[in-house]
């Protein structure tokens, strides 16, 4: 059963100039977690307004557990969580008085959204701010308290908007553990990122999209697949990177590449841990001492780049204009 | 429907809440036009001759009553830029809560405010002198239209906070159109000084009939100047109210269309 499915969507803005989504699919299964990555302004924010009843597009249907978003937003906003980039709470108001005024909308009664937010409060360990105004929290705290509001309905299907941009290290950290214990109580998630290592941890499945398309899609692991298989990293002292170049030849029996600088020897190999298991043995018998030796799997950052041809930092500036665009037009 | 009442409850509670939170916030809306009513009654008041019984402050008061409730319109554009700014729309609209709710809240709690601020208006205006001669009645009819006439002008102050999206842009905008709205008027000084054509202007606008339907009600001489005999110099209470109905029948449906429509970033 497909919690999630978006049928070609097409969204334009500034009067057609700007396309944020070009045909877009997308679909999650029941329970399962999908992270969108893409860079800034490939269209990733535009497809979670879609799908969370905030903006129609121009052309395209999108069905969240089954129900028609453009046909019955109503009914859609019953069963859905949406937590954004930025912490949409009141700042003036404690995390207390958020949640109580944001379960009485959900249309919980008194005794219920108080039971709720005590809950909520203990579950994202915000229980000693409480009393205290979300102008008093950190970023992590605030994003904590803005996804704790999003969870009073126990949503069937949650949509989280870079969930952990802009926060510290120890803020994402702690986002991350956040967002684990509720996957395995088993909710649906769509979940848009920017990070590549974010998607990886999260996600069950990715969704790699650019300029408003899924250009690829798949594990993690089938993702990098793609991309091509391991290679065998090894790092020594100078005098013996001609000794450990034959060898890595040897088990590789293709292409090695030398890097001075890192005073590192790689290449490709096909037997995983067994090239590995070789590779060692014969520096043992050799009595070299490698300063590094692994297999390195490709990481996200290298399939996006082979999918797109750039980085995903890349285009922080055309998001800039893009954003403006938006602004500006309706 | 009763979900739709206690949805526009529980925004209006939200913003009431805010008072509570922050009391600078009530603070400050209740200090500046108090402090408005004492710089004009005691910097004009002197060099005006009014010709009423009591001097300035009589006319005064009233004026600074609907100047003051004009200005909701300034509170509520700003709230709302600052909700739309910082993506609480987003989440009100991703809500299952009925679509007018957010903004017929906001404007019944801006509305709620203005009971406080005229209270405090009204009890400094009467220490400097401000004796209202009508009745009992006629008074509290006079402060309800101030109230009624705030709650229609926040409509105005939905529409255009809505549309702004920024909290420091919402504040300009709100100046340029409450500023002219309630200095082309009768509110602080008789329209006859002004040339001719402003004249008229100031005598059909919705702020100086409001000030003369209030000094109507508070016992007060009704002035004329250039439209003296016009419908709205006439009835002014009769024209108030007759642009109140035109405020928010026009200023309602765009607001919540608004609202709805509202293509965040």
């Amino acid at each position: 059963m497909k919690a999630v499915v978006a049928e070609n969507l097409v969204k334009s803005y500034t009067k057609g100039s700007v396309k944020a989504l070009d045909g877009l699919n997308l679909d999650v299964e029941e329970g399962t977690v999908l992270g969108v990555l893409g860079p800034n302004g490939a269209g990733k924010t535009t497809s979670v307004r879609i799908l969370a009843t905030l903006l129609s597009p121009d052309s395209g249907r999108a069905f969240v557990a089954g129900i028609d978003v453009l046909k019955h937003p109503d009914e859609v906003r019953k069963i859905i969580g949406l937590s954004g980039q930025y912490a949409a709470v009141d700042e003036t108001l404690t995390g207390w008085d958020n949640l109580i005024m944001f379960g009485r909308l959900y249309h919980l009664s008194a005794k219920a959204a108080k039971d709720r937010a005590v809950e909520l409060l203990e579950q994202f360990s915000l229980s000693e701010a409480a009393k205290r105004p979300i102008r008093t929290y950190s970023g992590g705290m605030r994003r904590r308290l803005d996804l704790a509001a999003s969870l009073i309905i126990r949503p069937k299907v949650l949509f989280l908007d870079e969930p952990t941009t802009g926060l510290d290290p120890r803020g994402r950290q702690d986002m991350w553990g956040v967002i684990d214990e509720l996957v395995k109580g088993g909710v649906t998630l769509l979940l848009t990122t920017q990070y590549l290592e974010e998607a990886d941890h999260l996600a069950d499945e990715i969704a790699v999209i650019d300029h408003g398309k899924v250009i690829a899609r798949g594990t993690s692991d089938s993702l990098k697949r793609q991309v091509g298989g391991e290679r065998l990293e090894i790092v020594v002292e100078n005098e013996y990177v001609l000794a450990v170049k034959e060898i890595v030849a040897k088990v590789s029996g293709s292409a090695v590449n030398v890097d001075e600088g890192l005073r590192q020897i790689s290449a490709p190999v096909t037997t995983g841990s067994k090239a590995l298991i070789e590779a060692a043995k014969m520096l043992d018998e050799q009595g070299i001492h490698p300063l590094d030796i692994g297999l390195k799997r490709p990481s996200l950052d290298d399939v996006f780049l082979s999918l797109t041809g750039h980085v995903a930092e890349e285009k922080v500036a055309e998001e800039d204009l893009v954003g403006k665009g938006r602004r500006r037009g309706k | 429907m009763i979900n739709f009442i206690s949805d526009a409850a529980v925004i209006t509670k939200r913003q009431l809440q805010q008072l509570t939170r922050v009391p600078e916030l009530l603070l400050f809306s209740t200090i500046q036009p108090i402090m408005f009513v004492l710089l004009f009654r005691y910097v004009f008041g002197g060099s005006i001759d009014t010709g009423q019984p009591g001097g300035y402050v009589q006319l005064l008061m009233p004026g600074i009553f609907v100047q003051t409730v004009a200005f909701t319109l300034a509170g509520t554009a700003v709230g709302l830029a600052a909700d739309m700014q910082k993506g609480l729309i987003d989440r009100f609209r991703s809500l299952p809560i009925s679509r007018s709710a957010v903004v017929i809240g906001r404007t019944l709690g801006d509305g709620a405010l203005n009971i406080v601020v005229l209270a405090a208006m009204g009890i400094t205006g009467f220490i400097v002198g401000w004796r209202p001669s009508s009745s009992v009645f006629e008074v509290i009819l006079g402060f309800i239209f101030l109230l009624v006439f705030g709650f229609a002008m926040s409509w105005i102050g939905v529409l255009i906070g809505l549309s702004v999206r920024e909290e420091r842009v919402a504040t300009n905008a709100t100046f340029i159109v409450v500023f002219p709205l309630t200095f082309l008027s009768n509110a602080f000084a008789p329209t006859t000084g002004m040339p001719r054509p402003l004249q008229y202007v100031a005598e059909w606008n919705p702020v100086s009939t409001m000030v003369a339907g209030c000094r109507q009600l508070f016992g007060l001489e009704n002035q004329f100047g250039a439209t003296a005999g016009s419908f709205p110099s006439e009835n002014p209470l009769q024209m108030s109210i007759i642009y109140m109905i035109l405020i928010m029948a026009v200023f309602v449906p765009l607001s919540i269309r608004k609202y709805n429509n509202a293509a965040k970033k």
